[in-house]
């Protein structure tokens, strides 16, 4: 029974769970029941992406409508990948959850908080698993709403506005989206993904679909935060809460890439991209987002705002595989979708550890706090240097292969902007690094006010080191990312080399 | 046990003793021990190699494969035998040294001290063995990281904006160029495995070879070719056994024998002898040599002149390799050890002074030789070493530096060679004269010898510097057989 209705529940477990969630008393039950049902999407997620592997792409039929007609959800490799990371950064944040959230969300919002949360996870899980255009936007909106709601539950009332500044610009995002859906469905009666993709090659010529497409990706590139659509992410990230930032960070962003990619080369094509400037402009957007967010980054004051900027920044990474429209680098996308996953929710999580214990994420306040907090300083060191893309860690395999379809393509200014972005990496990264293991310059008063820091409590720990050790096992062994990667963009590209 | 475990452990019984380290790191009379323990114990696994290599075989391991045809993956070959003896020799002696020079000093921090230096060996071990680019890559960057702790330990405002330097220098020329060249050298062969005879034979030639081995050399900044050597001078606000780690033991080593190995098994120097490139890189570390040892003439500061004919004794191994002759590439081979070894003495002596009589400069350096006979008899042979004159280490591989460039006629080579010696003896000569026969100063403070570790360490590493004159047959053997007995 779980076997054949699987694609659904993982979608339909925390959708029905939400509202069971929102209705229990506050305290500690919806943090237990919601992080059971994240654990036990988590496991679906797992089997899903083993069926896939063995058995091939699964077509699930949603209440027995036969598509195109009825809601199809089309599991392959990509999404199975996709749902896995999703499903997984949910599973291990939310145990990190039950500290953090008991410090900066006031405790009559808990059981409202672990509601949002899974409505957003079911939204970033409906859309990875949907086949459908339409019903792919109505995911977007679920994950959109809810996650606007859980930014605005910051501590900072500037979480307010930044949750504001990002409804305005997901709600045209998602408008921009509709709209195309709209044209592609006038033009072609389908919403099925695949079924379009069988019947757009006739029409490519046609000016709707040009339109379509243009408003797709717009739309989209508002979502995945894509240079210089990005102004929403940076306040959003910052004065969300921890826990949020660390969920948004590692997954939001790159469910819009996997869209991005899908729409793309699954329901357009190849040759579209190519016979319009729009490869072009995604490598040259993806090399300005690369270098102007990275410069960004240097001179934030607050760590968190910081790495919000690196995100914009590894998103142009993303982006500059895309353009590429080659085997290699939608591999090296993808791989970095998980890699950039699981570092930017250790680096997260380390400074959620610092805000638990300091109440501050201002790069000054964190001077010193080396010799306090070492284990959350190792963890932060670690993960900055699988930013940075240093071998041995998971960054180093996303570098390699973007460097790798970059000199494939013999685009020598991409590859000097991608090892650019990595020595950007380096001082934004060590600037932090520094300012945490030098003591110098501190005053007594400091000194006094800080004097009772002590070590991250070990539940906000634990998770935080899982993920760290994740970042060095996915950098010696590939199988899992670029296993999964590599033939995901052969099957997008039709085996075009 | 067999070579294969032995190399494995090579690289993980100084892992093993960053924990043990770590976790003693109360008692400091057992932390040291344990320090000390891990340090023979990786010389006796070192040294169990050596009959296996020295009988022509190369043992290899293959750790993981990270992609198809990229692995983790270790091959002992006489180079890398020859660098990771050099290395665990010096090991114990240099912590016998920091022992006595971190308690002398009375240092903070000695057990990050110790666990950063074991974790630094480990990699250099890695290094060493490494049987790929990539496993060599890996290793080079966790020696840069684990070395950035000691050299901004004290921690101090010098210490932030030296560090930064250190690590702004080598780590974005390694990411800038090493990597890159690494990855252009992945897309043109489909290799990264070091082969005798190199591997990019026949597959980049004309201005795109340039480029590659341009990238190679400045992308190793551990090799310090002028223009980038600026984090080596600044790097000398660590500790003294720390800069013995960077200068002698590990760091520039590392540099200069991935330049060697990269010269020998990727280019291959048949390759290379047919393109200008090699001229242009000879060339430079001529010019490197030179300015390195006016600069050094110019230095007050006793760590800094040494610190500048590092620089200088570096470029010779590059030199060396760039002559392209047999002879020469194993006059490199040697000079990485006989520098080792030369050069440790040096740093010793420069921290023996400065912890017994709080000296740093060499004006201040007059008649000491009678108060530190000992410390300044090791400076000495150390100087000696590094001008090049018997009895030392440091004559027989500049003679067979010279014999490979007269062999090539490289005239160019052998002027520099020439020139370098004379301006290394004018800015060493001084020091020894001052020490042993110009007056002391009056109303000076009493001073005597440093503690007896540190003592003990510099008259064994001096005499270490003596005896590979007397006894090269290891090193020279281990040396000839990188360029002939390939299998």
């Amino acid at each position: 029974m779980i076997e054949s209705h699987l694609s659904l529940l993982i979608v339909a477990i925390p959708l029905i769970a939400a509202p069971v969630v929102a209705v229990l008393p506050n305290g500690r039950a919806p943090w237990l029941f919601s992080t059971l049902i994240t654990w036990s999407v988590f496991y679906l997620a797992i089997l899903q992406l083993t069926n896939v592997l063995t058995g091939g792409v699964v077509s699930y039929e949603l209440g027995g409508w036969a598509p195109p007609w009825g809601i199809e959800y089309r599991i392959d490799s990509v999404n199975a990948l996709v749902a896995l990371i999703v499903s997984g950064i949910a599973a291990i944040s939310l145990p990190y959850a039950l500290t953090s959230v008991a410090k900066e969300i006031p405790k009559k919002q808990t059981s409202l908080f672990y509601a949002a949360f899974l409505l957003c996870l079911t939204g970033l899980l409906g859309i990875t698993q949907t086949g459908d255009i339409f019903n792919l936007f109505v995911f977007l909106e679920i994950s959109s709403l809810s996650s606007y709601a859980l930014i605005s539950l910051g501590k900072n009332r500037r979480a307010l506005t930044a949750s504001y500044q990002y409804l305005i610009m997901g709600t045209i995002g998602a408008t921009f989206f509709l709209i195309g859906v709209g044209l592609l469905y006038s033009m072609t009666g389908t919403l099925n993904m695949q079924d379009l993709s069988q019947r757009l090659p006739e029409i490519f010529e046609h000016r709707t679909i040009h339109t379509a497409f243009a408003f797709i990706m717009v739309g989209f590139a508002l979502k995945l935060a894509m240079f210089p659509l990005h102004l929403w992410l940076p306040n959003a990230y910052t004065y969300a809460p921890s826990i949020v930032t660390i969920f948004l960070a590692a997954t939001a962003t790159k469910v819009a890439v996997y869209v991005m990619i899908r729409v793309i080369f699954g329901v357009f094509s190849l040759h579209l991209i190519e016979s319009t400037p729009t490869d072009e402009l995604f490598l040259l957007l993806g090399m300005a987002g690369v270098i102007a967010a990275s410069i960004s980054a240097i001179y934030q004051t607050n760590a968190k705002r910081l790495f919000a900027y690196s995100s914009v920044a590894q998103i142009g990474y993303m982006v500059l595989g895309i353009g590429f429209g080659s085997v290699l680098g939608l591999t090296a996308s993808f791989v970095h979708i998980f890699n950039h996953a699981i570092m930017k929710a250790a680096l997260f999580m380390a400074l959620g550890a610092i805000l638990y214990r300091t109440g501050s994420n201002q790069v000054k306040d964190m001077r010193g706090l080396a010799h306090k907090m070492p284990w959350t300083f190792a963890a932060f060191v670690i993960g900055g240097l699988s930013l940075i893309g240093v071998p041995g860690t998971a960054g180093f395999i996303s570098k390699w292969y973007l460097v790798l379809a970059a000199l494939e393509q013999q685009s020598w200014i991409v590859v000097v902007v991608i090892l650019t972005g990595s020595l950007l990496a380096v001082a934004y990264v060590w600037k932090l690094v520094e300012i945490m293991y030098f003591n110098s310059g501190s005053n007594a008063s400091s000194k006094t006010s800080s004097e009772d820091i002590k070590e991250a409590p070990l539940s906000l720990l634990l998770p935080l080191w899982l993920l760290v050790i994740a970042n060095i096992y996915f950098g010696f062994d590939t199988s899992l990312t670029v296993g999964i990667a590599e033939p995901a963009a052969k099957m997008l590209l039709g085996d075009k080399p | 046990m067999t070579a294969e475990w032995a190399m494995i452990l090579a690289v993980l019984i100084p892992l093993f003793g960053a924990l043990l380290i770590a976790f003693t790191g109360k008692k400091p009379n057992l932390r040291e021990s344990m320090s000390l323990l891990t340090s023979l114990a990786l010389l006796t696994t070192v040294l169990s190699l050596l009959p296996t290599v020295l009988a022509g075989n190369q043992p290899s391991v293959t750790l993981l494969d990270i992609a198809p045809g990229l692995a983790i993956k270790f091959v002992l070959e006489p180079l890398g035998m020859l660098f990771a003896c050099v290395a665990a020799l010096l090991w114990p002696i240099n912590t016998l040294y920091s022992i006595g020079y971190m308690r002398g000093n009375k240092e903070q921090h000695q057990t990050r001290f110790y666990i950063c230096f074991a974790i630094a060996l480990s990699s250099t071990m890695g290094i060493a063995m490494a049987g790929n680019l990539l496993t060599l890559f890996i290793c080079y960057e966790v020696l840069t990281l684990s070395t950035y702790p000691l050299v901004t330990h004290k921690g101090d405002e010098a210490a932030l904006k030296a560090g930064r330097v250190y690590l702004g220098i080598l780590l974005s020329t390694s990411i800038g160029f090493l990597l890159l060249a690494i990855l252009w050298t992945w897309y043109l062969t489909g290799t990264l495995d070091f082969k005798a005879g190199g591997i990019l034979d026949g597959k980049v030639a004309g201005p795109e070879l340039i480029i590659l081995l341009f990238l190679y050399m400045y992308g190793i900044g551990k090799a310090a070719l002028m223009p980038i050597h600026r984090w080596l001078p600044a790097a000398m606000v660590a500790p003294t056994p720390v800069s013995a780690l960077l200068h002698a033991v590990a760091v520039v080593k590392a540099g200069v024998f991935t330049v060697v190995k990269i010269v020998v098994y990727v280019f291959g120097l048949d390759m290379l002898k047919l393109s200008a490139g090699a001229d242009w890189i000879l060339w430079l570390a001529g010019f490197t040599i030179i300015v390195a040892s006016i600069i050094a003439l110019r230095q007050d500061n006793l760590k800094r002149r040494l610190a500048y004919s590092t620089i200088s004794q570096l470029s010779y191994v590059i030199l060396a390799i760039f002559i392209l002759a047999p002879l020469s590439t194993a006059a490199a081979a040697l000079h990485i050890a006989a520098h080792a070894f030369g050069k440790i003495t040096l740093f010793f002596a420069a921290g023996s002074i400065y912890t017994a009589a709080h000296k740093t400069n060499i004006s201040q350096l007059n008649g000491i030789g009678y108060r530190m006979p000992w410390t300044m008899t090791a400076f000495s042979i150390g100087a000696i070493s590094m001008i090049g004159l018997p009895p030392t280490a440091g004559f027989l591989s500049k003679w067979y530096m010279l014999m490979g460039a007269f062999q090539e006629q490289q005239l160019f080579a052998v002027l520099v060679i020439i020139a370098s010696t004379l301006l290394n003896a004018a800015y060493f000569i001084p020091i020894i004269y001052a020490a042993w026969f110009k007056q002391p100063e009056q109303h000076e403070h009493s001073y005597g010898e440093a503690p007896m570790a540190i003592v003990f360490a510099l008259m064994i590493t001096a005499a270490l510097t003596l005896l590979l004159f007397f006894f090269p047959d290891v090193p020279l053997q281990l040396a000839t057989s990188i360029i002939g007995g390939q299998p």
